[in-house]
């Protein structure tokens, strides 16, 4: 396995150290080491319960660490101003439940309170972001109409709205949080998501996302790392970290991977024990 | 279809300010002596009136309605809060059992403490009593039925159900304990109502109100951001833990200040903030000022409703009240069901 924990670089924006969690006596994550450099996307898979979500709610200050450190831009994460934390560190969490009928465009405008920009520089941001993500015909829709996917790109557009710019970040490194950011939305939706999200990444912010679909994963991230109970099984570039036999042993279940015909990226399929054509 | 169609703030502003002075007027005019225009005028600004009228504006309604206007606020801004802590519209200081532990509170104040006191300092302590079985039940209530996922209707009124059951059993336990005197003094507090009116009490619950208004302008950003969620509101920079305790506070001071100087009135505070949405909005930032409005008013002309209906007898004012919130909650309760 190529574990590593040596390639830390200098300048991170987020570096994560020795990262262990556990509920009880159970442990949901156990020493986890990744660091992420600002433009870059990095992409959490695994199994169901392998500690993905975890994870990235321990960076997101939602859960304690047992041990280990995080650091963003060189400082303790944990000795952070909320707010000065909120100006740079984004995080779209798994379950959105909002039922009051905001608009769709005041849902954007909530993720600019952490700023005080003033209203028309506030404006625009959201107008960008919701144009970023496909959005821009909801914004006088309300909220609890939309559908699903509808919603999530909506909070999506949100997170970004929060930190669109870098000067509005104190230590002007900014890191956004996604927590299965695609698993609601249709095939489109999802790539132009992602692609909102890796253009997103290019104006200088660092990505953590967790992703169901491994190959959606393999097409758009820098570097991988898969977990398994807890445990980092793996870490590198796509092709690196996508191999039948390492993904097989992640997942417990036989599966080939090809190339794509256009892009050259791994394509994960679950092979079928009979042979029969998928 | 599920474009938005909401008033201009403007507007809504507009109109609520001229509602509330609409309502004072009417609350000062009407009664088992209607008082024409000119008199409420000429009694207001001090000039001379010929027979009572003067004596039964300043001595009756006017302490009466700047009472009932202050806790009609108080009750509004309490539900909106209470809505936005529990990010939940059916919440009501009534239905969650706040009420409840407030009288509770200020029973126990009235039977073991307030007999040798003054007037004034008496009915402080009875606040105090007030607030704290307020601040006991919210807390209760909250710790029980609030999630990472905001709070299940079904469980919010099932605490308000069994808080406002051990309310009850509390309060029957007072009456047992007490003698005649405090008896006299527990039933007369609570056939209290609107009724007992004075400038004594309507300057208290005055500067209740005042601290409530004077908590919107910092709360309602961060109450925006709590309706997304309790860690969504953390990642935006609010300190989500400060946010409640002050809230929790707040409401248990509104309500037990309400209860205290107007007995127990319900369903103001799920009527009001819950028309107001509908009009401008979720932003708290027009919410709750709108609401302190609308709440002001409703209670002005329910109070004025319940004195002129059979007068010269009156209605206590909360039965007025809940005979129009009670079918309002129904039917939010149904168009919810219908919704899932």
């Amino acid at each position: 396995m190529n574990k590593t924990s040596q390639n830390t670089p200098d300048k991170g924006v987020l570096t994560v150290e020795n990262l262990s969690v556990s509920i009880g006596s159970r442990t949901l994550i156990n020493n986890i080491n990744l660091a992420v450099d600002a433009g870059e996307v990095l992409c959490v898979i695994g199994p169901n319960g392998a500690g993905k979500t975890t994870l990235l709610r321990t960076i997101g200050q939602d859960l304690t660490p047992d041990s280990g450190h995080i650091s963003f831009a060189q400082q303790p994460l944990t000795r952070m101003a909320p707010r000065a934390r909120a100006r740079q560190l984004a995080v779209l969490t798994q379950h959105n439940p909002l039922t009051f009928a905001f608009t769709g465009r005041e849902v954007v405008a909530l993720g600019r309170s952490p700023h005080s920009t003033g209203v028309v520089i506030d404006d625009d941001i959201c107008q960008a972001a919701m144009a970023a993500l496909d959005v821009s015909h909801l914004a006088q829709r309300l909220y609890p109409s939309l559908s699903g996917g509808e919603q999530q790109r909506i909070q999506l557009a949100r997170v970004l709205a929060q930190v669109w710019r870098a000067e509005d970040a104190s230590t002007s490194a900014r890191l956004l949080l996604l927590d299965e950011p695609v698993t609601s939305l249709d095939i489109g939706h999802q790539h132009q998501l992602m692609q909102a999200v890796r253009e997103f990444a290019r104006t200088g912010v660092a990505v953590v996302m967790t992703v169901h679909d491994i190959t959606l994963a393999g097409a758009f991230a820098d570097r991988i790392i898969a977990l398994k109970n807890g445990e980092c099984i793996a870490e590198g570039s796509p092709h690196e970290v996508l191999t039948e036999s390492l993904i097989s042993h992640v997942f417990d279940t036989p599966v080939s991977i090809i190339k794509h015909p256009q892009t050259g990226k791994p394509v994960v399929l679950g092979a079928t024990e009979t042979g029969t054509t998928v | 279809m599920s474009l938005v169609k909401r008033t201009a703030p403007r507007f809504a502003w507009f109109t609520l300010s001229g509602l509330l002075a609409l309502s004072f007027f009417v609350a000062i005019a009407f009664g088992s002596v209607d008082l024409s225009i000119v008199d409420v005028v000429r009694a207001l600004t001090g000039q001379p009136l010929e027979g009572y009228g003067a004596a039964i504006v300043h001595s009756i309604r006017l302490p009466r309605a700047l009472l009932a206007a202050s806790v009609g606020a108080i009750l509004a801004i309490s539900g909106a809060y209470l809505q936005g802590l529990f990010r939940n519209p059916l919440a009501d200081p009534s239905l969650i059992g706040v009420t409840a532990g407030a009288s509770v509170g200020a029973s126990v104040a009235i039977v073991f403490g307030a007999g040798g006191l003054g007037f004034v300092s008496g009915l402080s302590l009875v606040s105090l009593g007030a607030f704290g079985g307020g601040l006991l039940a919210v807390w209760l209530v909250y710790k029980v039925s609030s999630s990472i996922n905001g709070t299940s209707v079904a469980t919010m009124l099932l605490m308000g159900i069994a808080v406002s059951a051990l309310a009850a059993s509390l309060t029957g336990l007072m009456d047992y304990f007490a003698d005649n005197e405090m008896l006299r003094r527990l039933s007369l507090w609570r056939m209290g109502g609107l009724d007992g009116a004075n400038y004594w009490r309507a300057g208290i619950a005055a500067a209740v109100l005042l601290v409530m208004l004077l908590s919107m302008g910092g709360f309602s950003h961060a109450l925006n951001t709590l309706l997304l969620g309790e860690s969504q509101a953390r990642h935006l920079g609010v300190d989500v833990e400060r946010l409640k305790t002050r809230l929790i506070i707040l409401v248990a001071g509104g309500v037990g200040v309400s209860v205290a100087m107007a007995g127990s009135i319900a369903f103001v505070g799920l009527v009001v903030p819950h028309m107001v949405r509908l009009w401008v909005g979720p932003d708290h930032r027009l919410l709750l000022p709108l609401s302190a409005l609308g709440g002001a008013s409703l209670l002005l002309l329910a109070d004025t409703f319940a004195r002129v209906v059979i007068a010269p007898t009156e209605l206590p004012v909360g039965l007025v009240t809940a005979i129009l919130g009670a079918p309002f909650f129904i039917s939010l309760l149904k168009s919810r069901r219908d919704l899932q």
